[in-house]
C-alpha cells in the first residue's frame, strides 16, 4: 500500500505553501497532488509556479500529479483547465467531466478524481477505455460498495487495470456550490470577495446551535466538520486499496502520515476521538466506529 | 420553448397536462430516480395510464433514471431504461455513465437527456456526454445568466433550465452533505435529508426541527417552520446563528424568461415530484400563462402580480429569488 499527498483544498500563501512542499519532498509518501481544485479566483501559485514545484518534488522521486477545478463555470476557467490538462509534464488529476473529456480527446491518461461521479464497475470500464489509471473514490463510498465494484470489475475481466485510491486522513470535500460561503460569512459579494477565504487556512467551523461541528466552508465549497481518520481501518483495506490518501490541512499531516506507516507496519489500533470513518463503515459520514 | 411538469402521481401527471404543461417528468417506484420518496412515483399501471393520458393529448413523458446504479445491482436501473423503453415513454433523462451506455446501446432510438445530477456545467463536460447520443441537458442550477447565455452559444445540444420550485444550491450530483448526516445521499438512494430521519419536538426554547438528532433549526412562535432540509438550517458560524448556507426559499425565474427565450433554451423545467397535484397544477397553469403571454408580447412582457403571489405562496419560507442565475446571490 502507498500513500498519497492530496492538493491543498484551503488557500494558502505562496510561501506557507512552498515552505509545505519542502517537508513532502522530505516526507516518505509516494504521490503527490498539486494544484488548485476549489476556486479559479486563487492564485498565489500560478500554473507554472505549481510546474516548479511538482519539478522539485519529481526529482526527490515523488509520483507527482496536478489537480484540476472540481466545478467549471466561467470560460476563463475551462481556458485554464485546458492549460493545466495539457501541460505536457505533469500527469493530472480530473475533477470534472470536461477534464475527463479534454485529456482524453488528447490521448493524455489521467487520474478520475473523487470529485467525479464513479459509483460502479461500468462506469470504470467507460473510463478505462478513455484513458484513465487510477480512481479515487467518491468520499461517501463504503468498504462493501467499493468491493462490490471491484467484485464486478473481475466480471468485465476488467480488475487488473483498477488502481484504487481513498481518502485515509483530511477533511472530505462534501459539496461544492455557485456561492461562495466564505465570502458571505463576512457579508461580501463572491465578485468582491477579497480573497478573504486565504484568512481561514484550515477553513471556518459550521456548527449546530447546539455545539456539534457539523460542517467546514472552505470558498465555494463545503467540507466534513470532522477529519476522517482511517488509520485503524488500514487492515480492511488489503486487497481493495492501492494507495491512501493524507489530505492537508496542517503541519500535522505529517506526523499522522508517519502513524498510518507505523500502522501499517506493526498493526496497532490508535485511540483515536473527535475524528470520523462512518462512510468507510457503510453509515453516516459524521460518525466513528 | 417547452414547459416541463414535475409528477410524483398520476393525479399529478393529469393536472399538468390539464393544465398545459407540454411534457411532463416522473420517477419509478423505487431508488433509481433522485425523488424516492414514500408513496410517490409510478407503477407499471399507473405508468402506463400516465403516458396513455399524456399521449391522447400530444404530450410527452420524461422518465428519470437519475440516481447512481449500484456496483451488486446495476440490473435494476438497466431494467428501468428497458422499462422506459418498453412503456412508450418519450424520454429517457440519466445521469450515470452506466444508465447513458447502457440506454445508448441498447435502446439508441430512445431519447435522451443529461440529468441535472451529472452535474455538466461547461461545454467540455457536454462534450464528454455526447458520447451517448443526448440530445439535450438539464444544467445544473449553479450557473449566471450570463454564464448560461454562453453555454447556448458555445453547444449544439439543447439546454434545459430550472424555471421554479425549491433550491438546491450545491452542483447537483456533487452533493454528500446528507449522507455525511444520515448515511443516505441523492445519488445512492435518491433522496437528500430523507424524511425517516426527521424529527420535530417542541421545546422551551422553541419547536425544534432535527435531522438524524441533529439540530438543524430552532423556530421561535410565529417563524414559519420548515422542512428540515439541511443545507436550510441556522448554524453557528463563530458565535453567529445565521443561515450559513441557505436559507429556506425557492427559486423562481419568471422576471427570466423573455431572456431565457431570447438565448434559445430549449425547455423550463419546474421542480417538485415530491409536491402534491395541487403544486403541480398551480404552478403549471401560472407558467403556462407566463410563457404565453411572453411568445405573444415578446417585448412587453411583464410579471403580472397574481403569478408572483400564487409561486410565492407554493414556495419554501415563502420566499422566492434568481439564485445563481443573478451574480449577487452568489
Amino acid at each position: 500500500m502507498e500513500f498519497s499527498m492530496g492538493n491543498i483544498q484551503f488557500y494558502w500563501d505562496k510561501d506557507t505553501t512552498c515552505d509545505f512542499y519542502q517537508r513532502v519532498a522530505d516526507s516518505s509518501v509516494d504521490h503527490v497532488y498539486l494544484g488548485e481544485s476549489v476556486c479559479s479566483k486563487r492564485r498565489e501559485l500560478r500554473l507554472e509556479d505549481w510546474l516548479e514545484v511538482g519539478r522539485e518534488l519529481t526529482k526527490k522521486g515523488k509520483s507527482v500529479v496536478l489537480s484540476s477545478l472540481a466545478l467549471l463555470e466561467a470560460k476563463s476557467e475551462l481556458a485554464t483547465l485546458k492549460k493545466v490538462c495539457l501541460n505536457g509534464e505533469l500527469k493530472v488529476e480530473a475533477n470534472d467531466f470536461g477534464a475527463v473529456e479534454i485529456l482524453s480527446e488528447a490521448k493524455i491518461p489521467f487520474i478520475a478524481g473523487a470529485a467525479l461521479n464513479i459509483y460502479n464497475q461500468h462506469d470504470l470500464k467507460v473510463l478505462l477505455d478513455r484513458g484513465m489509471q487510477r480512481w479515487v473514490i467518491p468520499v461517501e463510498l463504503s468498504k462493501d460498495w467499493l468491493m462490490n465494484v471491484l467484485t464486478g470489475c473481475e466480471e468485465l475481466g476488467i480488475r487488473e487495470q483498477i488502481e484504487t485510491e481513498v481518502y485515509g486522513y483530511g477533511y472530505l470535500p462534501l459539496a461544492y456550490s455557485a456561492r461562495c460561503f466564505t465570502a458571505r460569512s463576512e457579508d461580501r459579494p463572491k465578485d468582491q470577495c477579497g480573497l478573504c477565504c486565504i484568512k481561514y487556512p484550515e477553513g471556518r467551523k459550521i456548527d449546530s446551535q447546539e455545539g456539534l461541528e457539523l460542517f467546514l466552508m472552505n470558498g465555494i465549497q463545503t467540507m466534513s466538520g470532522s477529519i476522517q481518520n482511517l488509520i485503524n481501518d488500514l487492515p480492511s483495506m488489503a486487497g481493495l486499496v492501492d494507495i491512501v490518501r493524507m489530505s492537508p490541512h496542517s503541519l500535522e499531516v505529517f506526523d499522522w502520515l508517519d502513524k498510518f506507516q507505523q500502522a501499517l507496519l506493526d498493526n496497532t489500533r490508535i485511540p483515536l476521538q473527535g475524528y470520523c470513518n462512518g462512510y468507510w463503515h457503510k453509515i453516516e459520514g459524521m460518525k466513528s466506529i | 420553448m417547452e414547459l416541463l411538469s414535475p409528477a410524483g402521481s398520476l393525479p399529478a401527471l393529469k393536472a399538468a397536462v390539464d393544465e398545459g404543461a407540454d411534457a411532463i417528468y416522473l420517477g419509478l417506484k423505487d431508488d433509481t430516480n433522485a425523488r424516492h420518496f414514500a408513496g410517490l412515483n409510478f407503477t407499471d399501471k399507473t405508468m402506463a395510464q400516465g403516458v396513455n393520458y399524456a399521449h391522447d393529448r400530444n404530450r410527452r413523458v420524461h422518465v428519470a433514471v437519475n440516481t447512481f446504479a449500484h456496483p451488486d445491482r446495476s440490473q435494476a436501473w438497466f431494467d428501468a431504461v428497458k422499462k422506459t423503453h418498453d412503456m412508450g415513454a418519450d424520454v429517457l433523462i440519466a445521469s450515470n455513465i452506466a444508465v447513458l451506455e447502457y440506454a445508448a446501446t441498447h435502446y439508441p432510438e430512445l431519447e435522451l437527456h443529461l440529468s441535472v445530477q451529472a452535474a455538466a456545467t461547461n461545454v467540455a463536460a457536454i462534450n464528454f456526454f455526447k458520447q451517448f447520443g443526448i440530445s439535450r441537458v438539464v444544467l445544473p442550477r449553479v450557473l449566471s445568466y450570463q454564464q448560461v447565455a454562453n453555454l447556448a452559444q458555445d453547444t449544439d445540444i439543447e439546454l434545459e433550465v430550472f424555471a421554479f420550485g425549491s433550491l438546491c444550491i450545491m452542483a447537483e450530483g456533487r452533493c454528500y452533505l446528507s449522507s455525511y448526516m444520515t448515511g443516505e445521499s441523492p445519488n445512492t438512494v435518491g433522496a437528500c435529508s430523507p424524511a425517516k430521519f426527521v424529527r420535530w419536538q417542541e421545546t422551551d426554547q422553541g419547536l425544534e426541527s432535527r435531522l438524524n438528532d441533529v439540530l438543524i433549526d430552532r423556530f421561535a412562535e410565529g417563524e414559519n417552520a420548515g422542512y428540515p432540509t439541511l443545507c436550510k438550517g441556522r448554524f453557528n458560524v463563530e458565535g453567529e446563528v445565521t443561515h450559513a448556507l441557505e436559507e429556506p426559499t425557492s427559486l423562481n425565474t419568471l422576471s427570466l424568461l423573455p431572456q431565457l427565450n431570447n438565448i434559445g433554451i430549449s425547455a423550463l423545467k419546474i421542480e417538485g415530484r415530491q409536491r402534491s397535484p395541487a403544486y403541480t397544477r398551480q404552478v403549471t397553469k401560472t407558467w403556462r400563462k407566463a410563457i404565453d403571454a411572453m411568445k405573444s408580447h415578446p417585448d412587453s412582457f411583464q410579471v403580472q402580480k397574481e403569478w408572483d403571489q400564487c409561486l410565492s405562496a407554493l414556495s419554501e419560507g415563502s420566499q422566492t429569488t434568481l439564485g445563481a442565475y443573478e451574480r449577487t446571490w452568489q
